[in-house]
């Protein structure tokens, strides 16, 4: 999450106080991200260095100052929208490290193993659903984090689905056999680095 | 009183080298009040294990109660009662019937049960009227979004006091807010007191439930944790022990 961003997209709604964006940031993001709410008064100088933010000046407490956001301000804000983040590296993913592991050794029940995730996470889905359940009907922002999180681990228990699929298919249906002289495509190349 | 009680229900279809285990052993117990997810693959026997817990099939073993009543030693016909009086279901693709409107979709169940037209009637809009569909009663299912049909459906499997509800894919191909709408209506129910199962295969639609089955060749393997009080979602040191 981006303290920067986030203050900046806050000042844009109108000049604020900094004890107001400390406020306004916690609510709008800490239920659902943990946060450092003692960066937000660095991160508002920092702005102000940038020529991002400028504020009144007259008080010394950061708290009691009044910032407003400038228009390389707004630019910045603007172009940060609409930068897609990077993903074109997939994550080390330690559930998929996990599951690729129990596979290979023939003492562990790899099915067992993806179970024991599929139902934490199903555990994990209950929980930010009840919470959706309650908060949902007031809280559009509260809703579209909790729905992000959803999705997010709605997609690795499709992946442990398909995982359990295939490798039942893979134990049932005798490995193909690779002729030397056919050529393998390169998956480094068709799926590598594309920057 | 559990609402719906499996007890070692097995299901096979075929005979001797073909016979084949739809389901397995199967013990479940769902009370009042409390919606119950059962997810699997397809063929992991959802849908076997729903039909058989409507009273819509006879298990090959086991037995099945509902509300206290073994269907086992039941007639057809009482059975028949049985599941118009007690049981409603919401299947995947609506099920409405093309000739009737909303509101006569909802109250057929009741007139077939002997309830006279005029009563029916006035229960099926309470009903229409429960899931905000009151100004679309006269309407017929082709004049409703899919999202309003699958609402009918639910009013159907809801409507005069049913106590189970059994829901098979019930977002069907509804997108995923109306999907929602669809469950935060089906758990409306349970918190009035009705007892629901819904079989899904999306852990999205699942995630509302109280407890989740988890089902695999027939059987079921594995179940999800009670779920944690609001102290332990407060604190997560104590939340999730898995």
């Amino acid at each position: 999450m981006s303290i920067r961003h986030s203050l900046l997209a806050l000042l844009s709604e109108g000049p604020k106080y900094g004890f107001q964006l400390r406020q306004e940031f916690e609510t709008s993001t800490g239920e659902v991200w943990p946060l450092n709410v003692g960066q937000v008064y660095t991160t508002l100088q920092r702005l102000e260095r940038d020529g991002l933010a400028q504020s009144d000046d007259v008080e010394e407490d950061e708290r009691q100052k009044n910032y407003r956001i400038t228009p390389e301000g707004g630019e910045e804000l603007s172009q940060w929208l609409r930068t897609p983040p990077d993903l074109s590296e997939p994550p080390r993913d330690e559930l998929v490290i996990k599951v690729l592991v129990a596979s290979r050794l023939p003492d562990v029940d790899v099915y067992d193993v993806i179970q024991v995730h599929r139902r934490y996470i199903v555990q994990l889905m209950q929980q930010w659903t009840r919470m959706k359940e309650d908060e949902s009907h007031f809280d559009l922002a509260f809703a579209l984090a909790v729905d992000a999180e959803l999705y997010r681990l709605d997609s690795v228990i499709r992946w442990l689905d398909s995982a359990d699929g295939r490798l039942r298919r893979a134990a049932t249906e005798p490995a193909p056999e690779i002729e030397s002289h056919v050529a393998l495509p390169s998956i480094r190349r068709r799926n590598g680095a594309h920057r | 009183m559990s609402m719906l009680e499996l007890r070692h229900v097995s299901k096979s279809y075929g005979e001797g080298a073909n016979e084949v285990d739809a389901i397995s052993d199967i013990d479940l117990s769902v009370e009042r009040g409390s919606l119950v997810a059962i997810m699997g693959p397809s063929g992991s026997g959802k849908s076997t294990l729903l039909t058989i817990a409507g009273s819509l099939e006879e298990p090959t073993t086991g037995e099945v109660s509902i509300d206290g009543v073994r269907l086992s030693g039941m007639s057809r016909n009482d059975k028949a009662r049985l599941r118009r009086r007690s049981v409603g279901y919401v299947f995947q693709d609506f099920n409405l019937l093309a000739g009737l409107t909303a509101v006569e979709n909802v109250s057929l169940p009741l007139e077939l049960d002997g309830t006279s037209m005029k009563k029916a009637r006035t229960k099926g809009l309470a009903a229409l009227e429960g899931l905000g569909l009151g100004d679309r009663a006269e309407n017929y299912p082709d004049q409703l979004s899919g999202g309003e049909r699958q609402r009918v459906a639910i009013a159907r499997a809801v409507v005069g006091d049913r106590s189970l509800l059994l829901a098979d894919e019930p977002s069907g191909a509804l997108d995923s807010v109306n999907g929602e709408a669809v469950m935060r209506m089906i758990l409306a129910a349970c918190h009035g007191g009705v007892a629901a199962v819904v079989v899904t295969h999306d852990a999205k639609l699942a995630s509302w439930a109280d407890r989740v089955v988890f089902l695999r060749d027939g059987r079921a393997v594995d179940e999800t944790l009670p779920p944690p009080t609001p102290e332990e979602l407060l604190n997560p040191n104590t939340a999730n022990p898995a």
